[in-house]
């Protein structure tokens, strides 16, 4: 019995690279995301005085490195949503085409 | 500063004014929103009108609440630095919902998050599980809000406590039933402008005091309470502690069913990724915004004031931090702006959560449990209805219950409890395909009861609340294991209880989840 259209296109080689490219982008971005926050939670734990250092009069790593990981977040955002708009609706719409 | 004087616990006419011209205008919003409110997706998700920027602005104003101001605020402004940690915590979870979690949950889903996690699940004991991770959620989230909204207009309005609560029952249960989804997003959106709009005015004011460069306020802080403020203190004094909050923080957002809820009113994942783009940039400023008001209300108006030492209406955790603040700099005129903002901020979060209570019981409950799926649209709006105003009538039984109990550890234990029991869940449905009907109902059982047995054991519950000499349970976050535990727990019993028909339709949904064939 030949399969559906969307059994073939769920069976191809390029929809299973399609996914898996999604998932190794997206897990990168959250291991990135998690490494970040923990490392700040980690020093300020196990060695707060590296935070207590100023790089500038009353401006300490502290200060910098938690600002530093609010916008990083955000551009971590950012970032996913422009490689999205570009690569991944791209090859959601050559895939959809298959159908 | 040995002078003081504050017009707060005074009735601000003003105020008072401006908040019922808030009213107004949302009750107005409801007004018209009620005429397009007749189908289930209308009043779930606003018949999927809502842009991808509007909703970014509806979640931040979701997220950002009084509590978070007020408390945020107050907390850098008696410890300095220390509230810059807490802040971040919450905003971190949102990347990770972006990555992780939002387009396949609006791919896989129709109106609430327990859509996905039973799509090719046995619905029954599914759905009756993520609906009751989800309402214990709310509840206590509920019980938070309605507290603090009490308290809070008890000091700015000078009304009596059960005044305070009946009004914000009252009001938000109207917003919910005539409006539903489409009215509950334009007052966050509403709220979120002036949120913003105040926090960026009071930053403003304060730092002309310092000629625009915050380094000098930091130096005056330095200067009046030592170097320690700029750097951390004493809030992360238990790694482990730190760890289990930060992951509760984290992941708890992303199983949030009010803030889940949210992606649904969008008409397509593309939508939902921006939505998430645009609501971590504004909540991110927000907690930059509060970073600066925090120091500013420490300098300006000093620690003795705020915890109230010198004049009596500080509280121990500065809450009143950004209103005094405000008052300093704008004057009693733009005090009351401010208090108003914050009345609104909490009536748009309890309209947030009862909407979310009242779509888990009627859709997830109602419909698919008790009718097996079959939805008759008008005879399940009505229910949402009906549950809508159980729900107001539950919160201001429970405002009035819980006054004057120290309920902040409520909004710890709802995020634990997010992230324990709904998250794995959410997560496992979408990345696993075989993930088994009782690996998620045990998954979620077993972290939802977990994070609350051991909160009852933890040091807030079990020493201060209880009045026990040590707590059995030595952290205040129960995340760190029944996270994890939910996560084992799912696990093993999904690759006990094989089903090799869910297993099947995993491959059959990748479709819908990656490419969003067939989503609705």
């Amino acid at each position: 019995m030949t399969k559906s259209k969307a059994q073939q296109l769920v069976d191809s080689t390029a929809f299973k690279a399609f996914v898996k490219r999604r998932w190794l982008y997206s897990l990168l971005m959250a291991a990135l995301m998690l490494a970040a926050y923990f490392t700040f939670i980690i020093i300020i734990a196990f060695n707060k005085a590296i935070f207590a250092i100023k790089i500038a009069p009353s401006l300490t790593v502290g200060i910098v490195a938690g600002l530093g990981i609010i916008i990083f977040a955000w551009l971590m955002t950012g970032i996913y949503v422009t490689w999205a708009n570009k690569y991944y609706d791209a090859d959601v719409a050559l895939l959809k085409s298959k159908l | 500063m040995t002078e003081f004087h504050t017009s707060l616990g005074e009735t601000n006419y003003l105020a008072i004014a401006i908040f019922f011209v808030f009213v107004g205008i949302t009750l107005y919003i409801t007004y018209w929103a009620a005429r397009k409110t007749k189908t289930t997706s209308e009043f779930y998700a606003a018949g999927r009108s809502v842009t991808g920027f509007q909703n970014g602005m509806a979640l931040a104003g979701d997220y950002m609440s009084a509590a978070s101001f007020l408390g945020i605020a107050g907390m850098v402004a008696m410890k300095g630095y220390d509230g810059l940690i807490y802040s971040i915590g919450f905003l971190v979870g949102w990347p990770l919902i972006m990555f992780l979690i939002a387009e396949p949950l609006r791919n896989l889903g129709k109106y609430t998050f327990a859509d996905v996690v039973a799509y090719r699940l046995k619905q029954k004991p599914v759905r009756i599980a993520a609906a009751t991770g989800s309402l214990m959620t709310i509840t206590f989230y509920l019980i938070a809000q309605m507290v603090g909204a009490g308290s809070l207009i008890k000091v700015l309005f000078n009304l009596p406590y059960e005044a305070a609560v009946i009004l914000v029952g009252i009001v938000m249960t109207c917003y919910v039933l005539f409006g539903g989804m489409l009215a509950t997003t334009w007052v966050q959106i509403i709220k979120a402008i002036l949120l913003l709009g105040g926090a960026t005015v009071i930053v403003i004011l304060t730092l002309s005091k310092f000629g625009f460069n915050p380094l000098n306020l930091f130096e005056q802080a330095a200067t009046m309470y030592g170097e320690g403020v700029l750097s951390p203190g004493g809030y992360i004094s238990n790694p482990w502690d730190a760890i289990s909050l930060g992951l509760a923080l984290m992941l708890g957002t992303a199983g949030l069913p009010h803030i889940l809820m949210r992606f649904y009113t969008v008409p397509d994942a593309k939508a939902a990724r921006k939505s998430v783009f645009v609501a971590t940039g504004f909540i991110g400023y927000f907690y930059i915004l509060t970073f600066i008001i925090g120091f500013g209300a420490m300098v300006i108006v000093g620690q003795d004031v705020i915890s109230g030492k010198i004049g009596g209406v500080g509280d121990k955790g500065g809450n009143m931090a950004a209103l005094l603040l405000a008052e300093a700099t704008g004057g009693t005129a733009f005090l009351g702006f401010i208090a108003a903002v914050a009345f609104a901020t909490i009536l748009a979060v309890v309209a947030g959560l009862t909407l979310s209570g009242a779509s888990t019981i009627s859709h997830d409950l109602y419909v698919n449990v008790i009718k097996k799926g079959i939805s008759n649209e008008r005879g399940e709006v009505q229910v949402a209805k009906a549950a809508t105003i159980a729900l107001g009538i539950l919160s201001v039984i429970l405002g009035l219950l819980f006054k004057g109990q120290n309920v902040a550890f409520m909004v710890g234990l709802a995020f634990a409890i997010a992230a324990s029991a709904n998250f794995p869940a959410l997560l496992l449905s979408i990345l696993w395909n075989k993930f088994t009907t009782a690996g998620a109902t045990a998954g979620i059982i077993v972290g939802t009861g977990l994070a609350v047995i051991l909160i009852i054991l933890s040091p807030t519950v079990w020493v201060d609340l209880f009045k026990n000499a040590e707590a059995i349970y030595p952290l205040k976050n129960p995340a760190i294991i029944s996270m994890p535990a939910s996560f084992i727990t799912a696990i093993i019993v999904s690759l006990l209880t094989p089903e090799p028909e869910s297993e099947r339709k995993f491959e059959g949904e990748k479709l819908r989840t990656y490419l969003g064939v067939g989503s609705e």
